[in-house]
């Protein structure tokens, strides 16, 4: 088993809560994992991006291969496309539909809908307006997760529990907000 | 033993700790920074006294290891490549003076400088410095070869020189931790002028280093890290240098036996292990994650009796950081990419958080810089670099730490009139003021922006030195008290602020203004630390 995560965003959106619970939900199940991040320079606004690998053999590169990602997590509609060619043919699109526009030349939004739609196997959600509804705005990412969860080769209880343990520095009220996020995100993306 | 999920940094660091290190000293700079933030925030660090405060710059950090390394005790000293740069005054001349405690030094590089002006690769500085070179592999191997490079360090009472790059530094995977041992306990050098190098000193001392380099060669930890895989394959045989070996792992994915590969991972190299690779193969393809080190030793001078392949025959591209694609490439194995980016993709530049203050500082001065021409406005590094960007385009250096004021200077003496330095306060701090002091000297006509955001943004929001101290310093530096300005950088001040600016700008004569408020990032960060805080102790 390996599976191979491409996250991405723009610096400052969080990206790496969902790495960091796909890391400990990867721990737990003793998986093998390596997860490079993006520091520095590119966290003022500009794109970031996380390699996520894990493996029940050794992993070697830090870096996903070119044409190897199982999968691209995206929580910006335009950053899911920019790693296009890290993306194995057979792999999977999760992204969140809102953008998030802090460039003067953002493209036009139905030209990014029609570009997401050309990719095939994407399932993209308003991760936004669903994490709201939960009365947690800040939830979006956990949404992302859920939907992309279906992807990942592990049992949806582990995910939950690395949930917990992520954020039970926090409290009860937001480690549920969180699980109740991941799953939306799972059904959100069942139905599309 | 405990496995833990840890940065490249954080192996380093938590390695640190176990291995019996009383002091760590840094200056923030990506991809270094955690390695010290992990320090600070480690609790056993505290209970056993780590001393790990930042140090005003990488060279004030290098001395004071080197100091507590003079005491008997280990130390460690980690910063970007960039401050080796700053620090190699101190690092070079430790090599000649050798060490007491052992003593650590971490080199954090930056192929494809993601958050740098270059890419120079600091293991030319271990050989110009004639000290041992780590160089891991994965994050396993950075916090096990910590214990063997303090040891070394004072078995060959040397500085031992780490090298990391961003990939490893910025990576997470597990690494399992052996037994920590307990710090050293004082002593002073069992020879009173070891430190000391007056010339007479210094020859003697630097004949001895020269010899015990070439001994290196042969030390079995070191040539324990540099593994050689024989294989049937006499065609190509493969060197690898550092992180390197995973990308060809990579791509070998089952076959590793097709190719002899030489995997290095400390310097000095041992020459033997070199021949036995060349001599067994028609040619020799040479991956380094970094300058072409080991190719150009490998083609010597006249590049003719060894066929080799790398980065300086464009087999790989000769600058930028290596992965699997680009191995791959090298190889001559056909790899297919994904889909390419569709063209709806745009740029993403880094740009400021919405309501910095350095924003509000740049769009003051580029009101006023109107009346004056265009290009006259030096800078450097820090978040206030991306003013060089739209919709500011106003900044017109950036090369290295404290070159604003002193290239300000310059300009000046060459009549650019009115010429400006702008310039952060760590970065101040860190190298600025002694450029000022130049500029007091001669009342050079500059006006300096000493954009002060009490904290060092750009890394991540690290205390800074010059915090509440900026003023005290500049006046202490000599700075005329008249033409010492505060502004405070709020949309609502911008016509004030502009007034300021404007008549500083108009003085023959040297001018500071400070422009103070704190970055938002920061400090939202600490009102929720504070918040915490509360939150707990109630
Ligand atoms: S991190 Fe602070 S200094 Fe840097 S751009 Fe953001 S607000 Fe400004």
């Amino acid at each position: 088993m390996k599976c191979d995560v491409i996250l991405a965003g723009v610096g400052g959106q969080g990206i790496l809560s969902i790495a960091a619970t796909i890391g400990l939900a990867a721990v737990e199940r003793g998986l093998f994992l390596k997860q490079s991040e993006v520091h520095g320079m590119s966290q003022r606004g500009g794109d970031v991006q996380s390699h996520l690998r894990i493996s029940d053999s050794e992993i070697h590169s830090d870096l996903i291969p070119h044409g190897g990602a199982d999968l691209i997590i995206s929580v910006e509609p335009m950053e899911a496309l920019r790693y296009l060619p890290w993306l194995a043919p057979e792999g999977w699109v999760i992204t969140n539909s809102v953008p998030y526009i802090n460039i003067p030349d953002y493209p036009d939004i139905a030209e990014l809908k029609a570009a997401l739609e050309d990719n095939g196997n994407t399932v993209v959600l308003d991760a936004d307006s669903i994490a709201r509804e939960l009365g947690s705005p800040r939830s979006g990412n956990m949404v992302i997760l859920g939907a992309a969860s279906s992807f990942i080769p592990m049992p949806f209880e582990i995910l939950e529990h690395a949930v917990q343990q992520l954020f039970s520095r926090k409290g009860e009220e937001v480690v549920d907000l969180n699980i109740q996020a991941l799953r939306a995100g799972r059904e959100a993306a069942g139905r599309e | 033993m405990q496995k833990l999920l840890l940065l490249g940094d954080e192996a380093i660091a938590q390695a640190a700790l176990d291995a019996g290190m009383s002091g760590m000293y840094a200056y923030p700079g990506t991809p270094s920074t955690e390695i010290m933030e992990y320090i600070q925030a480690s609790p056993r660090a505290a209970a056993e006294g780590v001393r790990r405060e930042w140090s005003s710059n990488e060279k004030t950090a290098m001395e004071a290891a080197l100091g507590m390394s003079y005491a008997g005790k280990r130390a460690m000293v980690a910063m970007k490549h960039v401050g080796l740069n700053v620090a190699a005054d101190a690092f070079i001349n430790s090599a000649v003076t050798g060490v007491n405690g052992g003593l650590v030094v971490v080199a954090a590089d930056d192929p494809s400088m993601h958050s740098s002006q270059n890419e120079q690769d600091s293991r030319f500085y271990g050989r110009f410095a004639m000290v041992p070179v780590l160089e891991p592999r994965n994050q396993q191997e950075a916090y096990d070869m910590i214990f063997d490079a303090f040891n070394l360090s004072e078995k060959y009472k040397l500085p031992v020189l780490i090298r990391i790059t961003t990939r490893l530094a910025h990576s997470r995977a597990a690494v399992e931790r052996r037994d920590a041992r307990t710090q050293n306990s004082s002593s002073l050098p069992s020879d009173p002028r070891q430190f000391v190098l007056l010339p007479a000193i210094a020859r003697k001392q630097y004949r001895a280093l020269t010899g015990l380099y070439e001994k290196l060669r042969t030390d079995p930890v070191l040539s324990g890290y540099n593994r050689f895989a024989k294989s049937d394959n006499k065609k190509t045989g493969i060197i690898t240098c550092g992180i390197a070996y995973n990308y060809l792992l990579e791509n070998l994915e089952q076959h590793h036996d097709d190719f002899p590969v030489l995997s290095l991972a400390a310097y000095p190299v041992n020459s033997d292990a070199i021949a036995e690779l060349v001599e067994s193969c028609d040619r020799v393809l040479v991956l380094e994650e970094g300058y072409p080190l080991i190719e150009e030793q490998l083609r010597g001078l006249l590049d003719r009796d060894v066929k080799v392949a790398g980065r300086l025959d464009a087999t790989v591209p000769r600058d930028g950081e290596l992965n699997p694609a680009i191995v791959a490439a090298a190889m001559g194995m056909k790899k297919d990419s994904g889909k390419e980016v569709p063209a709806v993709v745009r740029q993403r530049p880094p740009s400021f958080c919405k309501g910095c203050g350095h924003a509000d500082v740049f769009s003051a001065l580029a009101e006023v810089m109107k009346g004056y021409g265009p290009r006259r406005v030096f800078s450097d590094i820090g978040c206030y670099t991306l003013g060089a960007l739209p919709p500011f385009n106003m900044v017109n250096s950036c090369v290295d730490m404290g070159a604003s004021v002193t290239m300000a200077v310059g300009a000046a003496d060459a009549g650019l009139f009115p010429a400006v330095a702008f310039i952060g306060d760590s970065t101040f701090t860190h190298s600025g003021m002694t450029g000022l002091l130049d500029a007091v000297i001669k009342d050079s006509p500059i006006t300096v922006i000493i954009s002060d955001n009490s904290t060092t943004g750009m890394t991540g929001g690290q205390q800074s030195q010059a915090t509440g101290r900026i003023e005290s310093i500049c006046l202490g530096l000599g700075v005329n008290p008249d033409h010492l300005r505060m502004i405070i950088p709020l949309r609502k001040n911008h016509e004030e602020n502009m007034a300021v600016i404007s008549e500083e700008l108009n003085h023959h004569g040297l001018s500071v203004i400070i422009a103070m408020r704190e970055c938002i990032q920061t400090a939202s960060r600490n009102k929720k630390a504070a918040a915490a805080k509360k939150s707990q102790t109630v």
